[in-house]
């Protein structure tokens, strides 16, 4: 899987409040959701985040609650890969879970920068940034979790009864 | 090589000998919780799957608590998803308006988890029952649609920072200073991926009622979970709350930790996790005076019967501050009625607070005590982000019961020890 896009990037410990405020929680919708992601930490998000985007984030990417609605939100809102620093770890097993691609790089998400392009190659685990030339190389996941993201998700894995 | 507590648990649930830290495992489940905001989602992932049943209808709880009563139409639609899932599955534990409580507390008191447990939520404080000797830890609702289908779910083996304690804690002070001040030592990712172990001759003097908030705020550290060592008290707790027969797992002599913290009781001080970050946490020497607008006291972290003692010593024969709403909120149905029966609840009123039926609503700023633009709160809760239980623009302090009903009374963050004027 290759991903690219123009980056919007975000500081350390983006908690799930932020990303979805538990004030819209009232709705599972990924549409209704997507108009909402980010909103308290960047107004500017969801109208200026296109198809295929990427954020870069620093530490602790998806802090707090264990709401699924917070990589639903930004999958529905375009976003194709998050690299960070790090992960919090209900939001790194949501996201599998769901199908949204995720990585952590610390390197890559410290010196890539806000407009940059970013190509992101999951299956060489090389990130670059077109912007600048600049490559980063990552950790492959494991084959257990590589198998439920090329399903799209637990539920489809589990439907293939790869699990 | 040994394994910590959480390791053994977690090899015995897959059937295997042992486990190692990283390897990935298929667990067995002992219980799968959800509530109405993560449940509706988890409802639309197993609907995906095809399956008529359950993998077992006395082992899926799920309990109204966020939004409830109803606090709007899509609220109420979300319930009325989940009422009717339980109903056509037949689930056994099913927590509606009027026999619910916040699911943290609500779950141990119906005595629905016991030690050596494997448990999993789609709630991110689900970790709170490590304080019984469980390993329970939050997921996302697909995990939880998975583990209702299966009764299995996939993790990571974590390792582990052992939490040693000693020493007693002083008057006025609780477990939640314990953790607030642990957070502000290793950091909102100092435990990222990691068990939180805790054991030593400490233990002992903390109360279950104090284990539970601890463990709790585990997540707030990025813990996996939070893991209490069993001993009297738990095995008293379980019994009297008819849990079932407990497996008690030790941490082997020679298990592996990636560090040993000690925390010495006697020393922590009433403490307060500023905005933004719970780490943020600062003992009352080093706090100015910070006029407040709001207070409140309840929550999964605490909730329980205990704190609102704590909250009633101090309130009691006082006034809140004129300029403050202080929101009461016993965390279970029981635990309101048992505050009714001991007169807690006349004090909260008499002081001019109010008191309201369980609910998660202000913490996570869902309704009853949304905060204003430059409005600042002291709150039990858990987690002080930026919006949380409000316009973006306001601020959050956590705090203990103790210190909430202190500030309570003086309009600014106060110790409980300045309040009742206890000698240090």
């Amino acid at each position: 899987m290759k991903y690219k896009g123009k980056v919007i990037k975000y500081n350390d410990n983006v908690d799930t409040d932020v990303i979805i405020p538990a004030r819209y929680l009232n709705t599972s919708d990924p549409k209704e959701l997507a108009v909402h992601c980010m909103e308290d930490l960047d107004r500017t998000f969801a109208s200026r985040v296109g198809q295929g985007d990427i954020i870069v984030a620093g530490q602790n990417f998806g802090c707090g609650s264990s709401r699924e609605h917070a990589p639903i939100a930004i999958k529905a809102s375009g976003i194709s890969i998050v690299i960070a620093k790090s992960f919090a770890r209900i939001f790194y097993r949501n996201a599998i879970n769901i199908g949204l691609a995720i990585v952590e790089c610390p390197e890559a998400a410290e010196n890539i920068g806000e407009g940059d392009i970013v190509e992101a190659d999951m299956d060489n685990g090389i990130i670059k940034n077109l912007t600048t030339g600049k490559e980063y190389k990552t950790q492959p996941f494991p084959e257990f979790i590589q198998n439920i993201i090329k399903n799209g998700g637990l539920i489809k894995s589990a439907e293939k009864e790869t699990i | 090589m040994g394994m910590t507590m959480t390791q053994k648990i977690l090899a015995h649930h897959a059937g295997l000998e042992s486990v190692q830290a990283g390897q990935l495992i298929l667990a067995n489940l002992d219980l799968v919780l959800g509530n109405d905001i993560t449940s509706p989602v988890a409802i639309k992932e197993f609907s995906k799957l095809g399956k008529d049943s359950v993998f077992d209808r006395e082992k899926i709880t799920m309990v109204m608590d966020h939004f409830v009563p109803n606090k709007d139409i899509k609220a109420a639609q979300q319930c009325k998803m989940c009422r009717d899932f339980c109903m056509e599955k037949n689930i056994t534990h099913f927590y509606d308006v009027g026999r619910m409580g916040i699911e943290h507390a609500l779950l141990p008191e119906k005595g629905l988890v016991t030690a050596g447990n494997l448990v999993i939520g789609a709630d991110s404080h689900t970790c709170t029952y490590g304080a019984l000797g469980a390993f329970s830890t939050g997921v996302g609702s697909t995990d939880m649609a998975f583990g209702m289908a299966t009764g299995k779910a996939w993790f990571k083996v974590p390792s582990a920072i052992k939490i040693n304690l000693t020493g007693k804690l002083r008057k006025y002070v609780s477990g939640k200073d314990v953790i607030l001040n642990l957070i502000g030592k290793i950091g909102v990712d100092g435990a990222l991926y990691k068990s939180l172990e805790f054991d030593g001759e400490g233990l002992s003097s903390l109360t279950v009622s104090d284990r539970l908030c601890m463990a709790n705020m585990a997540i707030e550290a990025g813990a996996k979970n939070g893991i209490f060592a069993v001993d009297e008290l738990t095995l008293e707790y379980l019994e009297n709350h008819n849990a079932e027969k407990p497996v008690i797992y030790k941490a082997d002599d020679n298990a592996q930790y990636d560090e040993v913290i000690d925390i010495n009781l006697s020393e922590i001080e009433p403490t307060v996790a500023f905005p933004h970050l719970p780490e943020n946490a600062k003992i009352f020497r080093d706090i100015d005076d910070i006029e407040i607008n709001q207070v409140v006291i309840g929550s999964c972290t605490n909730g329980r019967l205990e704190d609102l003692i704590s909250a009633a010593e101090i309130l009691k024969g006082r006034k809140c501050a004129e300029n403050v709403r202080v929101i009461i909120i016993p965390a279970t149905q029981k635990i309101y009625l048992d505050a009714l029966r001991m007169g807690l609840i006349e004090i909260f009123i008499e002081s001019g607070a109010v008191v309201s039926t369980p609910t998660c609503g202000p913490c996570l700023g869902g309704y009853m005590g949304i905060l204003a633009e430059g409005e600042k709160a002291v709150t039990t809760t858990n987690r002080n982000f930026v919006g949380r239980m409000g316009h973006p623009e306001s601020e959050i302090y956590l705090a203990s019961p103790a210190t909430a009903a202190a500030s309570a009374v003086t309009g600014k963050i106060t110790s409980p020890w300045e309040v009742m004027n206890y000698e240090v």
